[in-house]
């Protein structure tokens, strides 16, 4: 079981507001993402869930009970942070070891739970290594370890991948998902990098300044995002915004355009090609002097024959116009 | 760069330093040497350069030695364990974010300022006089008999006066590795169901080892040798003589610089030993 619910809830840091009232519910066994830019609280956030910072208002219930001022070891979380907080003078088996040493779990059953992360995290042959003798991954992993073990009844991530290369991030991407669909227990995982949060999130929280600014999946927040924000956080590369008079012809203060939603060739959008990236697959135009925007970007084949300084006529796709009011919500 | 001619030029500009410190350390350790081997007494006119071992023996023998050596090791010991446990626990509260914290290092830090001679001098007139001692104000204010500390608990009293100077030097040291303990560890082990007291145990000691090291490593060094303290309180009577007071007894008191070369080569040679002895209990920790 795991179903977190926030009620209300407030931090604030001496005079700042750092988050302010809010109210959210991460259903059992949802992988739940909490994505934004850096600073805009996310860490706070789940660090009061964790119970590591105090609220300043509001409920947090855990199963349905009411948390707010339980200590974080008696909440059943576990934590993986993004230093790892390894603990450096124990082996690999003893940082695994040491949650369950603490809840006073006997010697047999703690051989066999390590046994079966280590397993499962491929880290059998580290366990009598220190942390300071792994790899950047493989720390991770042990991090992991030590959270599984707990069988705690959520996972709470803190940007786990974003000290990795990354290829290796992307690998340990998709080990979490599968760890996962293998426990299929409530992970809240944070990270400001919106690839991670649409590759592995059922339900993605989008945050700014504190604020949630949507909650939906993945495909909800790049269909329909529900505000200029949302609509150029999410997808990759940024959505085009285009005000003015084209905008108006739409019947909308801004209209957005996703770059693969704008095809290269006959069509009422006319200007320059700048910086191509070719990368094999797709190539990126950035093309200038539309008199719409200062660039749009445009996603186009991989064998796309157009360079810099070469004219090029742009077709938006109609049904995929995404039309915002002087507010900034979606109309 | 490290060219060839780059380190010989280092070599030449680092020689006179490298010189002066090893003539520094080394004449007066050789002349030391040569006086215990010798019969040297100045005020009798008496020099015999060769004597053999016979200073070594007479210092060795005679009743004051062992327990000397004893009180040596009392003290350095006794001074070691208050300072670094208090020490630690001073380290640990100065972490806190205690209101008016930065005052309150200040003044932690401060006896260390304080010359030994004086400071003892303070404790013996200021603070343990049975008469005119803040200890027996408080005393006679509880209505209890005033204590003569110096004269019931010599050393005791020599011990809580060192570690009344060396705790600062202990505190600041831990201080700073206290403060580089990483938070999020200790912020994991609070999820992983570890009490404050397990924290400790498991986190806090085993990151302090160095630092602990480190502290008795230079404490004794310069423990082995305290002087003034036992000078100005008690000149080294009711069991408070160490082997560094004895050598001085012995040179300056009944001007034999013989034997008391020899009782300082002794010292030299405890001094190793409790160093060797110490490296290998907690020498370990400085290459963990
Ligand atoms: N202990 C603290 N004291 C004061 N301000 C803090 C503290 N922790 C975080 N903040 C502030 O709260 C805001 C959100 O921080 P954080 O949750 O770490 O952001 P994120 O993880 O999204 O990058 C930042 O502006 C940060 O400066
Ligand atoms: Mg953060």
């Amino acid at each position: 079981m795991g179903r977190i619910e926030l009620k209300g809830v407030r931090k604030a840091f001496g005079e700042v507001e750092v988050i302010p009232p809010l109210d959210l519910a991460i259903e059992d066994g949802e992988f739940c993402v909490f994505v934004g830019p850096s600073g805009c609280g996310k860490s706070t956030l789940l660090r009061l869930i964790a119970g590591l910072e105090d609220t300043s208002g509001g409920h947090i219930e855990i199963d349905g009970l009411d948390m707010t001022d339980t200590p974080p070891a008696r909440r059943g979380l576990a934590m993986v942070f993004q230093s790892y907080a390894l603990y450096p003078h124990m082996s690999v088996r003893k940082n695994i070891a040491f949650p369950m040493k603490m809840a006073g779990v006997d010697a047999a059953e703690q051989a066999r739970r390590i046994e079966a992360a280590a397993r499962a995290l491929n880290l059998s042959d580290y366990l009598d290594r220190r942390p300071g003798q792994l790899s950047g991954g493989q720390r991770q992993r042990v991090a992991i370890g030590r959270a599984i073990v707990r069988e705690p009844s959520a996972f709470l991530f803190d940007e786990p991948l974003s000290n990795l290369d990354a290829a290796l991030r992307v690998g340990m991407r998709m080990e979490i998902g599968e760890l996962h669909e293998q426990l299929s227990t409530t992970m809240i995982y944070v990270t400001h990098d919106q690839v991670e949060a649409m590759t592995m999130a059922d339900r993605i929280v989008v945050l700014r300044a504190g604020r949630i600014e949507q909650v939906g999946t993945p495909l909800d927040l790049y269909r329909s995002p529900r505000n200029l924000f949302v609509a150029g956080f999410i997808g990759s590369p940024r959505m085009n915004f285009v005000e003015g008079e084209e905008a108006g012809r739409h019947g909308a203060h801004t209209i957005g355009i996703r770059p693969e939603h704008v095809r290269v060739g006959e069509g009422p959008w006319r200007g320059t090609v700048g910086v191509s990236e070719h990368l094999g697959s797709d190539t990126f135009l950035h093309v200038h002097g539309t008199g719409l925007a200062e660039t749009i970007t445009v996603r186009a084949g991989g064998e796309v024959p157009l360079r810099g300084g070469d004219p090029v006529s742009l077709a938006p796709e109609e049904g995929k116009l995404h039309r915002f009011g002087p507010d900034g919500l979606r109309l | 760069m490290a060219t060839k001619a780059s380190r010989t030029a280092a070599r030449l500009m680092m020689a006179p330093a490298v010189t002066l410190l090893l003539g520094w350390m080394l004449v007066p350790l050789v002349m030391t040497l040569y006086f215990s081997f010798a019969d040297y007494r100045p005020l009798r006119n008496v020099f015999e350069p060769w004597a053999g071992f016979g200073n070594y023996e007479r210092f060795v023998t005679s009743s004051a030695f062992w327990p000397s050596v004893w009180t040596t090791l009392v003290l350095v010991g006794a001074v070691l364990a208050i300072t670094v446990v208090l020490g630690i626990l001073l380290a640990m509260l100065l972490d806190q974010p205690i209101w008016g914290r930065g005052a309150v290092r200040i003044l932690v830090i401060s006896p260390f300022f304080v010359m030994p001679t004086v400071s003892a001098l303070v404790w013996k007139n200021m603070m343990l006089d049975p008469v005119n001692g803040v200890f027996s104000h408080v005393a006679r204010l509880l209505g209890a008999q005033p204590y003569d500390f110096l004269t019931q608990a010599p050393l005791p009293s020599i011990v809580l006066i060192v570690s009344w100077q060396w705790l600062p030097f202990a505190t600041l040291i831990l201080l700073t590795a206290v403060q580089s303990l990483d938070r999020e560890q200790l912020e994991a082990a609070e999820m992983d169901g570890a009490p404050p007291l397990a924290r400790f145990r498991y986190l806090v000691l085993p990151h302090l080892a160095r630092a602990i090291t480190i502290v008795i490593l230079i404490q004794t060094i310069f423990l082995l040798s305290i002087f003034a303290e036992i000078f100005v309180t008690t000149g080294g009577s009711f069991g408070t003589r160490t082997l560094t007071y004895l050598v001085f007894q012995r040179v300056l008191e009944a001007q034999n610089v013989g034997l008391g070369s020899a009782g300082g080569i002794l010292a030299v040679l405890l001094a190793n030993v409790v160093a060797i002895f110490l490296m290998r209990i907690v020498g370990r920790n400085l290459d963990a």
